[in-house]
């Protein structure tokens, strides 16, 4: 399944290359606005190139030039194949296929209340809720173990060698990676039990009175009884969830697992990027990949180009007036002036994004600290917006380790 | 645009990274340095709030940064019993534990009760005139919605009960642009950007808020100007750029990175102005777009809030 040139070709590349080939499950996470979903579909596609393999990259919510870019269309959790034309437009003949779909929230959450109610008149009753609408839709958490529980059903049907999928974000780290544990918490909780009682017996309960005498003055009664009928509905399905949570939850424990943790070197992402990253420490689970975007290049850090930077400004009226000398542009003669602004603006210029550079060095020092795997992805112009650009930006996660980060690293390999 | 700290209530929201927290922070230094009574409240509690301001924490009954400014966290258990306690006439309920987790799980399955409780916190704090102006660093785009449409949505669902006595005035204070405004955050970037566009069409349909302003946050100083650029690259070439490095007694390679810097940082800008037209052209007209600049150093912290709450005056 490996390409031994591969292997060969870089150390980190081969790092790379081994964990997608060992794993069969990528679980993508990071903080919003980072690119997590260019980058999963970025390293599926490129998977899918190097790789004897089918690969299925499971998004949520792609911006439309990336579906565009794979092919999907519409919504709906149906994979779509990815066809060998793209990437045959990026000059690449793929090794394996690569598939796509988009995870439908409330499509899934409809297939699970299927699968788990009791009979078919239940599992109509609750999709008729009005109650169940809003859960399903709002419930932040809910997203969350959706994401888990399909990943976990795709990977039960055997029909991929690899799923990298693709996570709503989070507002918390954690959430996602104790969604499976909160959905049975949820399903055996007090509350549950207090808001299935029937209404009448409730003022019985002398643990439950207070609740509902402050529920039912703020709240009214109505909306209680609502709540109760769709809970008891709820619990018909107690069983089947809780079980299909543990499963879940195991899933991710797995030794096929890895996760993929994307950020940039930004201080807010960063920041939480590192939450991430302990909080994947805390659980046990396997962090494979660190991929960090948008990276400026490292020979801003560079102390003998920040010298030379110093001296242009330094020297510009020196330098201003012999390289003033017999310059013209749009066949006019340059002053000295103009050429000593330029000169000056380029070494501001320089410092500006030195200063970026370095306070991003030492964050991915931090980040990638006891990780063996980390990638840079340098700043590119413009979007991703066909698969090409998706295989080179792979390229640049096999290729480029985080020793060098120019952009001239993310040229694709042929 | 003078009229955007007049107001009495302002809430600051966009995408998930664009700087909402920085941008809330400078709006309430700014104003408070105008002597006005000024909270700033941080909905989704991550401690972004208490970090720009260095305060140590950013409890629920407030925190003083200075004088006339004070900071605050949004923490819906926390409302629902100054809600109780204030409005309903409900005691302080004494076990806390099964009452939280219960209302946890209420407040998941019935929509908008914790978002009423967000809002129904702030405007209450606009209400008994507590402060001058309440800025509230928001949620993020899809959630932001949903807590300022709550009073019209939760009308829906509750059909008795004291909540929905209380929504009447609620809507009065968010509906009346003098007071109330929500400013979309963004940075000039594609996802940012299309999510400003998305959110401004959203507050407009589904809420009752009015749009006070778009802020364009870390927006890259021009380089160069058009005959400076042709220099740049008449510079730029193998001959000129050895001739720098002779008069700097540089490393041609180093002055090479030096001006490949500055390319980058061209392109980053010109990458940048595309997603700002875009922004404009997306955004009605009558809604002022305001640009804050990229802060090179550090991007958190007071020092940043200083710089960022200048910026801003000036802007304004």
């Amino acid at each position: 399944m490996r390409s031994v040139n591969a292997v060969k070709e870089a150390f980190r590349g081969a790092g790379i290359e081994q964990l997608v080939a060992a794993k069969e499950v990528v679980v993508a996470v990071g903080p919003g606005g980072v690119g997590k979903t260019t980058t999963a579909a970025a390293l599926a596609a490129t998977a899918a190139q190097r790789l004897d393999a089918k690969v299925l990259v499971l998004t949520v919510d792609p911006a439309r030039r990336l579906a565009d870019a794979l092919g999907l269309r519409g919504i709906g959790n149906q994979a779509t194949r990815v066809c060998s034309d793209a990437f045959a437009a990026g000059g690449v003949e793929p090794k394996g296929e690569l598939y796509a779909a988009m995870l439908d929230m409330s499509e899934s959450w409809d297939e699970l209340v299927r699968r788990h109610a009791p009979d078919d008149a239940t599992a109509r009753q609750i999709l008729a809720n009005p109650l169940y609408q809003n859960v399903s839709r709002r419930f932040a958490q809910g997203h969350d173990y959706i994401a888990m529980e399909r990943l976990y059903e795709i990977h039960e049907e055997g029909e991929y060698d690899l799923v990298v999928v693709d996570t709503p974000p989070s507002r918390n780290a954690l959430d996602l990676l104790d969604a499976p544990e909160r959905m049975k918490e949820f399903f055996s909780s007090r509350l549950l039990r207090w808001l299935t009682v029937p209404y009448r017996s409730r003022l019985v309960n002398v643990a439950a009175r207070p609740f509902y005498q402050v529920a039912d003055r703020v709240l009214g009664s109505q909306l209680l009884q609502d709540l109760a009928d769709f809970f008891i509905l709820l619990q018909t399905m107690q069983d089947g969830f809780v079980a299909r949570a543990d499963a879940v939850s195991h899933l991710l424990r797995d030794v096929r697992t890895t996760f993929l943790v994307v950020t940039t070197l930004e201080a807010t992402p960063g920041r939480e990027a590192g939450e991430m990253i302990a909080a994947l420490a805390e659980r046990r689970l396997h962090l494979g990949l660190l991929v960090c975007n948008r990276v400026l290049p490292r020979t801003l850090t560079d102390p003998s180009a920040a010298r030379a930077a110093d001296a242009m400004a330094r020297f510009s009226e020196e330098l201003a007036a012999s390289l003033a000398d017999g310059l013209s542009v749009e066949r006019e003669p340059v002053e000295e002036g103009v050429v000593r602004l330029v000169l000056e603006e380029v070494a501001q210029s320089f410092g500006n994004l030195r200063q970026v550079a370095t306070r991003e060095a030492e964050l991915l020092h931090e980040l990638s600290e006891g990780h063996e795997v980390t990638a840079t992805v340098p700043y590119q112009p413009g979007n991703v917006s066909d698969l090409a650009a998706l295989l080179k930006m792979g390229a640049s996660i096999w290729g480029g380790g985080g020793a060098e980060t120019g952009p001239e690293q993310s040229r694709p390999p042929r | 645009m003078t009229d955007l700290l007049s107001r009495r209530l302002l809430f600051v929201t966009g995408k998930g990274g664009v700087g909402k927290t920085t941008v809330a922070a400078a709006f309430g230094l700014l104003a408070a340095g105008q002597g006005r009574r000024t909270l700033v409240c941080e909905v989704e509690p991550k401690g972004d709030l208490a970090a720009a301001y260095e305060c140590g924490s950013t409890p629920f009954t407030g925190r003083r940064v200075n004088p006339a400014l004070s900071a605050m966290s949004m923490d819906t258990e926390a409302a629902l019993r100054e809600y109780l306690r204030l409005i309903a006439g409900v005691p302080v309920v004494g076990r806390v534990g099964p009452v939280a987790t219960a209302f946890d799980f209420v407040a998941t399955a019935a929509p908008g009760i914790r978002e009423i409780l967000t809002i129904g916190k702030l405007c209450y704090e606009v209400r008994a005139r507590h402060y001058d102006l309440v800025v509230v660093d928001a949620s993020s785009t899809g959630h932001v919605v949903g807590q300022l449409a709550a009073p019209t949505g939760i009308n829906e669902l509750v059909r008795v009960g004291r909540i929905r006595n209380q929504t009447r005035w609620m809507l009065e204070i968010l509906s009346d642009p003098r007071p109330t405004g929500a400013v979309i955050v963004t940075t000039p970037e594609e996802m940012p950007v299309a999510e400003a566009l998305d959110l401004s069409e959203r507050i407009r349909a589904e809420t009752s808020v009015n749009l006070a302003c778009v802020i364009a946050n870390r927006v890259l100083p021009e380089l160069f100007g058009h005959r400076e650029e042709a220099v740049f690259e008449a510079l730029d070439t193998a001959s000129r750029s050895r001739a720098i490095a002779e008069g700097t007694r540089s490393r041609a390679g180093d002055v090479g990175a030096v001006l490949s810097a500055a390319r980058l940082a061209v392109t980053i800008r010109r990458d940048g102005a595309q997603h700002l037209d875009r922004l404009r052209d997306g955004i009605d007209p009558s809604v002022p777009l305001l640009y804050l600049p990229y802060l090179f150093g550090r991007a958190h912290g007071m020092r940043a809030i200083r710089q960022v709450a200048h910026a801003l005056g000036e802007e304004l």
